[in-house]
């Protein structure tokens, strides 16, 4: 559903389908991080659609250009979007590329290798506690790398 | 890193549900209102004639404006703080407060010779206002800050203008209890520029450091 929605606004800007993968992953950053803000005695979708939408917009504003989304009913944005390629092929690789130390290991063995962080706590020679807390700040300095890129 | 191995690590980062939106900001209110009440005792304090000007219904009026508006920012900063708020309906609010003062405002311009009118508008003390609740605000807006950068707000530049409000009025609130200048006149012109003021530095630092 997320990728609708950016697709949908990429493709009213015409900007290609690859780099709203990139969108995708820093709105599913921003659900995560920014999860408190959803009222739980409102519906979800609307805002997990307002996140999206600004996400988009901002990435949209960084490749210079003026942007302008209206918010659409949520029920079409369920509806598939035949255009949207498969984007798992999708690689933010220097995005990670700019974590630092520890928390580029940590994330590295999450990620590719699957280990949880209790494994790699006992690799590393740290506490579960450590290990989670650099992962949250990883992906904290992600959210922001994200924010910082040019197109 | 491909969106799936993202995932999987969001799903490693399970930690303690962070406090909520509204404590964060009550906390802020709290703990600025406090440094302010401080300030304020220090450097200004009540008024010497306060219990006799609780009978007035200027005095009154005053405060009961202030505290409208703080209701309402406290209202409005809350909503404007997440991805989905409706911002037109969260300022809206705001309306009532400037309604009530305009409503004061035609009582005294109804019930006072004109004449008096510049007098009570001019008052005695206006610098000090502009300056007393610009400087008492600081702290409140500070720490309102601080706490909106855990959310997630539509519009930053509307958040912080939202926080400058409701730091604003807190900060007119005490100071209205040292103020001699009781006349809607004055409020009008040297309070709403005061919080305005507030405000505007609260859209400006909040435009760049709510971003998300």
């Amino acid at each position: 559903m997320l990728r609708s929605v950016v697709a949908r606004g990429f493709a009213r800007y015409q900007i290609g389908q690859e780099e709203s993968e990139d969108v995708v992953q820093e709105a599913l950053l921003a659900l995560h991080l920014k999860r408190h803000t959803w009222d739980e005695s409102q519906p979800l979708l609307p805002w997990v659609s307002a996140i999206a939408r600004h996400k988009t917009i901002d990435s949209i504003r960084r490749r210079g250009r003026r942007a302008y989304l209206p918010i659409e009913d949520v029920s079409n944005v369920l509806a598939a979007d035949p255009h949207v390629q498969a984007a798992n092929s999708f690689d933010a690789e220097r995005i990670v590329a700019t974590l630092k130390g520890r928390q580029r290991e940590i994330v590295h063995a999450i990620s590719m290798e699957g280990v949880t962080a209790r494994q790699v706590a006992q690799r590393l020679g740290m506490t579960e506690g450590a290990v989670r807390v650099a992962l949250h700040r990883a992906l904290q300095s992600l959210a922001r790398t994200f924010r910082r890129e040019p197109s | 890193m491909k969106t799936d191995e993202l995932i999987s690590i969001i799903a490693q980062d399970a930690r303690a549900p962070r406090p909520s939106l509204p404590a964060l900001i009550g906390a802020a209110v709290a703990f600025g209102g406090l440094v302010a009440a401080l300030l304020f005792a220090e450097m200004l304090g009540f008024r010497p004639d306060i219990a006799g000007a609780l009978h007035t219904w200027r005095f009154d009026a005053k405060l009961a404006i202030v505290l409208l508006l703080f209701v309402n920012a406290l209202h409005a900063t809350a909503r404007l703080t997440r991805p989905d708020a409706d911002i037109s309906a969260a300022t809206l609010r705001l309306a009532l407060p400037l309604l009530a003062l305009a409503i004061a405002v035609g009582w005294e311009l109804s019930s006072t010779a004109r004449d008096t009118w510049l007098v009570r508008a001019v008052g005695t003390n206006s610098r000090v206002c502009l300056a007393a609740i610009t400087v008492l605000a600081i702290a409140p807006l500070a720490g309102l800050l601080v706490a909106l950068r855990a959310g997630a707000p539509r519009s930053p530049a509307m958040a912080g203008a939202a926080a400058g409000l409701l730091a604003g009025a807190l900060a007119a609130m005490l100071y209205a209890t040292h103020c001699p200048d009781d006349s809607p006149l004055f409020v009008a012109i040297w309070y709403v520029s005061a919080i305005a003021l507030v405000s505007l530095v609260g859209a400006a630092i909040g435009g760049r450091v709510l971003r998300w």
